[in-house]
């Protein structure tokens, strides 16, 4: 263990540790205090990322309100992301990243069909991982909302202009979200091939939680 | 207790005696304006209320209606939900509404997006140009914060709260409640991701023509924007709404982008019946 760059860093004990396929969906558990790392196994791989209260799955991530608390729009090291609620879901504790998005929102076969065209119709979406994933659980399409793409850049320039740019990842970079309360975490670790999130390659992800 | 009123019918006539009162903010039924854009019929009015500061209202829209926001006094707060009436789980989608038009900042000509690619409305005209797809509503949380309150029962309430009542009376619930768009009130990025508020107040009477191109539910809570900073402001929104005809192929904001062009086509092709 001492020879895995990836667990720098981390203390306590390890609860959980899973390699996330390309393209596929995942859900766990992180209750209040435990620690989920997110590593960007080969980089450039977009992860997008939703949460829930495991007390109460009406409550869930809002970007908006974790943008209006921190009033920017990029996620950082202390970033605090909330729940619909105003309250404190998990905190980035640490990150080697310079910044993640929570903008840019999910891709789908239905927005593909507007960014690229309808050829793109039969192509797999991070909105339907996250079908996938909240299906098993009672949840449905309407607890879909706007989510965090860890390792994602989305700039916006001084005239408005906004888009999903080369990652600022790299092999082995790191986020760590340290839970304030218990929370089911659904990812969809993004399949998307026609912009640069996963530099045209989609690619693993590694879970590891510990407490 | 009021001697008077004690028996039903003292209860009845005080009761019917407010007929004919007029408040600041209230709708008008049937609907009246007396300031229709040139080429509007009075027949076709549909609705016509004044949405009170810290009140919301809820309508259905049907495809083609025109709706014109007036900010009266320079410091409303529109925080605005759609949702597709025939299935509601179709709704706003803000984060495709800037991805997808390459846009942060919606102003005439933009689309709102729903999340199945599809056009739920467009921003026909803009007399504002200071509106907001970043902050969201503010929550109960917020409010307390601020203003030490943020209670519906309460002299401040919270717009997220204002929005799940009005979806509430459309069958809707927490669930259902997304991110918003906030009218109004704007905000501008710096590099380096900071918000910056454009809480005004502004000059009264600025205003907003959506044209709904789907048969809509529409939320709205006029509430102080959730980075305004000052004492409890907010001032009363005007709401009206017309018939107008349907979206035309060669309409100028259909045809202005190939994303704009798609999400029309899939909306035509969701009334291809």
């Amino acid at each position: 263990m001492e020879n895995d760059p990836h667990l720098d860093g981390l203390t306590g004990r390890l609860l959980h540790d899973e390699i996330v396929a390309a393209r596929a969906p995942w859900t766990h558990r992180v209750n209040a205090g435990e620690t989920l790392r997110i590593v960007d196994l080969e980089g450039n791989q977009a992860v997008d990322f939703l949460l829930y209260a495991a007390a109460d799955d009406a409550e869930r991530y809002s970007a908006q309100d974790t943008i209006a608390a921190q009033a920017n729009i990029f996620l950082r090291t202390g970033s605090v992301l909330l729940s619909n609620e105003g309250r404190p879901m998990m905190t980035i504790a640490a990150t080697s990243v310079d910044h993640h998005d929570t903008i840019g929102g999910a891709c789908s076969c239905e927005s593909n069909s507007l960014r690229y065209g309808h050829h793109t119709k039969a192509q797999h979406s991070c909105v339907d991982n996250f079908l996938e994933a909240n299906l098993r659980h009672g949840r449905g399409k309407r607890d879909i909302v706007s989510n965090v793409n860890f390792f994602m850049n989305v700039p916006i320039e001084a005239d408005g202009a906004l888009g999903i740019v080369d990652g600022i990842s790299a092999p082995g970079l790191t986020v760590d979200l340290r839970a304030e309360m218990d929370v089911i975490v659904v990812v969809s670790n993004c399949p998307q091939i026609n912009n640069p999130c996963n530099g045209f390659n989609p690619t693993p992800v590694r879970m590891i939680v510990t407490a | 207790m009021n001697a008077i009123l004690a028996d039903p019918h003292a209860a009845r006539d005080h009761a019917r005696a407010m007929e004919g009162i007029v408040v600041p903010a209230m709708p008008r039924i049937p609907p009246l304006a007396d300031d229709l854009p040139a080429g509007v019929s009075p027949e076709d009015l549909l609705w016509e209320e004044t949405i009170a500061g810290g009140g919301y209202a809820s309508r259905t829209l049907a495809r083609g209606t025109r709706l014109r926001l007036i900010d009266l006094e320079g410091d409303a707060c529109a925080s605005l939900l759609l949702f597709n009436a025939a299935m509601p789980t179709e709704r706003l989608n803000i984060a495709d509404t800037v991805k997808v038009q390459w846009n942060a900042y919606p102003t005439a000509g933009s689309l709102l997006l729903s999340d199945m690619g599809r056009v739920l409305a467009s921003i026909e005209a803009d007399g504002a140009g200071t509106h907001d797809a970043f902050c969201g509503a503010s929550n109960e949380a917020s409010n307390r914060r601020r203003y030490g309150d943020g209670r519906n029962s309460g002299a401040h309430p919270n717009a997220r709260d204002r929005l799940l009542l009005g979806a509430a009376k459309h069958g809707l619930g927490r669930r259902d409640v997304h991110p918003c768009i906030n009218l109004f009130k704007g905000v501008r990025i710096a590099a380096d991701g900071a918000i910056e508020p454009r809480i005004g107040p502004f000059a009264p009477g600025r205003s907003l023509i959506l044209r709904a191109e789907m048969d809509l539910i529409l939320v709205i809570a006029n509430c102080p924007h959730i980075l305004d900073a000052r004492p409890w402001s907010i001032t009363p929104l005007r709401a009206t709404a017309w018939r107008g005809p349907v979206t035309a192929e060669d309409d100028p904001i259909r045809t202005a982008t190939p994303e704009r062009r798609r999400a029309f086509l899939n909306t035509e092709d969701l009334y291809r019946r």
